[in-house]
């Protein structure tokens, strides 16, 4: 019994691992008032650079970070046309969705179905993604930079009277979710399926973005979240082989609760802890 | 640093100018991939152009691939004009398929099954917006994230009912249904794969909502609503029905769509990858590029016709993954949305 337990625990924290550190990059640039939608595609590009990375000089190190920068790189793609260019946030980021997968799927090609001999450890990707999401806590609540950081997503008008550079928060804010968004990929592509297989991030960039709105933009909260859908993916693979339900309800199982997580924060009215001006562009002298 | 000034009255010329600009930016990126990839731009565009409209066979191939654009992106056109971003339409699809295949193989064949089969159809991918649209309309869920996640869900509904309960009884091994009756199969064209009452019904669906935007109460209440949130509540009118209503009439024509797949085409329900290349996706890019006017859709459908058909030709002759569609799709709607910005403001550099 308490084997069974803490075998469940420990691939809910594999499976929550990706999840976690998606969903606390796409939390900061929430709470900075910008919306990325494009986790998925994000998540995607750095799972193959790490991949390409890793396989080509066994640099496990210099995988991740070029992960992080790519992934960094595409959502400052964003930031251009959303922030400076104004365009419509939610249609841009699943723009950058579409083409995330699509480059790594193009990319990708000359490593489909190609193995990591030699994977890196799951645990420092888990430990890395706890401890983020405790600093994290302490960075927006008890930093002034974090302060500053909630300002401009709560009012950016109010915080540029102050002097804050509400432009350059937002930029910097959208290039660290695109980086833990990269960091995920490479926990997919070196860890936890050390392979390359094209459409390998498997909707969880978007579990990730909805996780976000589920833990109420709280970093902590986020902790749990991610444990919980992890739990409720390993039950899927456990439970899969031996009922009588069709394994078809246990794989559409995430994506449901998701729908139904969303109803919930709707209902209750949740999405009233949101940043007041999450997806609102700023622009000075302009309403 | 780059100031922008609103351009209250932007130009016919400027807009052509832009939207054309932004195309062939998204083209030549999309080029600059296939030499990453290592497959010259030039050679790719040749054979991707060669292969479709230099060729019977390949326009036909083009057509076939137009038709659920049409369907799907006439409804998006007008879903996206109350900014209800259903990106939805290829579970909507599916589900339209499945209850489309329930009709032919539950019920007497008879000379009125294809109708009821579409009747089905647009009624099962009206419904399954309804969640989506319900939580939009009334508690301001975002429908872009329910609509997604419905798409995975009505995936694997349908792989449970070709591998379960649906399952042909002649078939050994595969996951899909018994054939359909032959008054539950669509006539084509000549030896093509057109299933040409489908194009009929896409091409009057389209002139269709284009009268209802433009000619009607409900369109005029429609506009409002997608122009001017503010003012439409100032003048009563009920935004959430609206909504609503917008969205299901989106997800029924994705429904019809699913419906011609099956019946003109495969004659059973069958593997949801097998149904859909992704019409659902590539719609959007359809009913962005329309901009707000279900009837332009008539030339932006064959366009991703083309697209669709082209990346299958990139997979044959040049072994290129299927992939490359979403190349184009992500390329194309980022630049069309950086291009609408440019055409709303004038850019201006200052110090």
């Amino acid at each position: 019994m308490m084997e069974e337990f803490l075998q469940a625990l420990t691939r809910a924290l594999s499976f929550g691992t990706p999840l976690l550190l998606a969903s606390l990059g796409a939390l900061v640039n929430e709470r900075a008032g910008v919306v990325n939608l494009g986790v998925e595609g994000m998540m995607a590009v750095g799972a193959l650079a790490a991949f390409g990375v890793a396989s080509e000089t066994e640099a496990p190190g210099a995988a991740v970070c070029l992960a992080m920068a790519v992934g960094a790189l595409a959502a400052l793609l964003h930031g251009f046309v959303t922030l400076t260019l104004r365009a419509n946030a939610y249609v841009s980021g699943l723009a950058l969705a579409m083409l995330g997968l699509g480059v790594a799927g193009l990319l990708g090609k000359r490593y489909e179905g190609a193995i990591l001999f030699e994977p890196a450890p799951e645990l420092p990707f888990t430990v890395a993604a706890g401890a983020l999401a405790v600093v994290l806590w302490g960075f927006l609540h008890a930093t002034r930079p974090g302060l500053v950081l909630r300002s401009v997503g709560e009012n950016p008008a109010a915080a540029d009277v102050l002097g804050v550079n509400v432009m350059a928060v937002r930029y910097l804010a959208v290039a660290f979710g695109g980086a833990l968004a990269g960091l995920a990929g490479a926990f997919l592509s070196l860890a936890y399926r050390p392979a390359w297989t094209d459409g390998m991030t498997a909707g969880l960039g978007w579990i990730a973005v909805a996780l976000v709105i589920f833990v109420g933009w709280s970093p902590l909260r986020a902790v749990l979240g991610a444990v919980f859908f992890g739990l409720l993916y390993y039950l899927q693979f456990r439970l899969q082989d031996q009922s009588q339900v069709p394994t078809e309800l246990f794989a559409a199982m995430p994506y449901l609760l998701v729908v139904v997580v969303l109803a919930l924060a709707g209902l209750r009215r949740t999405q009233g802890s949101a940043p007041a001006a999450l997806g609102r562009p700023y622009h000075r002298g302009e309403r | 640093m780059i100031r922008f000034e609103l351009d209250p009255l932007p130009r016919r010329r400027k807009r052509v100018g832009v939207y054309l600009g932004v195309l062939a930016l998204a083209f030549t990126l999309a080029g600059a991939l296939f030499a990453a990839y290592g497959v010259g731009p030039l050679e790719a565009y040749g054979t991707l152009l060669e292969g479709t409209l230099g060729d019977p066979q390949g326009l036909a191939e083009v057509l076939r691939r137009t038709i659920p654009l049409l369907l799907i992106g006439s409804g998006l056109t007008l879903a996206f004009r109350v900014s209800f971003f259903n990106i939805g339409a290829e579970g909507q699809l599916l589900l339209g398929a499945a209850a489309g295949a329930a009709v032919a193989l539950f019920l007497p064949a008879s000379a009125v099954s294809l109708p009821l089969m579409f009747l089905a159809g647009a009624a099962a991918g009206g419904l399954w917006t309804l969640p989506a649209a319900w939580l939009r309309a009334r508690v301001d869920v975002n429908e872009i994230l329910t609509t997604l996640m419905l798409n995975s869900v009505a995936g694997y509904l349908v792989l449970y009912l070709v591998s379960g309960p649906w399952r042909g009884e002649q078939v050994q091994g595969f996951t899909y249904t018994d054939e359909f009756p032959g008054a539950a199969r669509l006539p084509l064209l000549g030896d093509t794969l057109v299933h040409w009452p489908t194009l009929v019904l896409g091409v009057v669906l389209a002139v269709a909502l284009q009268v209802l935007l433009t000619r009607t109460s409900l369109g005029y209440e429609l506009r409002v609503v997608g122009e001017s949130p503010r003012a439409a509540r100032y003048a009563g009118m009920p935004i959430p029905r609206v909504v609503l209503l917008t969205g299901l009439l989106s997800g029924g024509a994705a429904g019809l769509a699913g419906v011609g797949e099956v019946a003109g085409i495969h004659y059973r329900l069958l593997d949801p990858s097998q149904i859909s290349l992704g019409y659902g996706f590539t719609a959007i890019i359809v009913a962005w590029l329309a901009r707000g006017h279900p009837a332009l859709v008539l030339l932006t459908a064959p366009l991703m016709g083309l697209i669709l058909a082209g990346g299958d030709l990139l997979k044959i002759s040049l072994n290129m993954p299927f992939r490359v569609i979403d190349v184009f799709s992500g390329l194309m709607l980022l630049c069309l949305i950086a291009g609408e910005s440019l055409v709303r403001y004038r850019v201006r550099w200052a110090r």
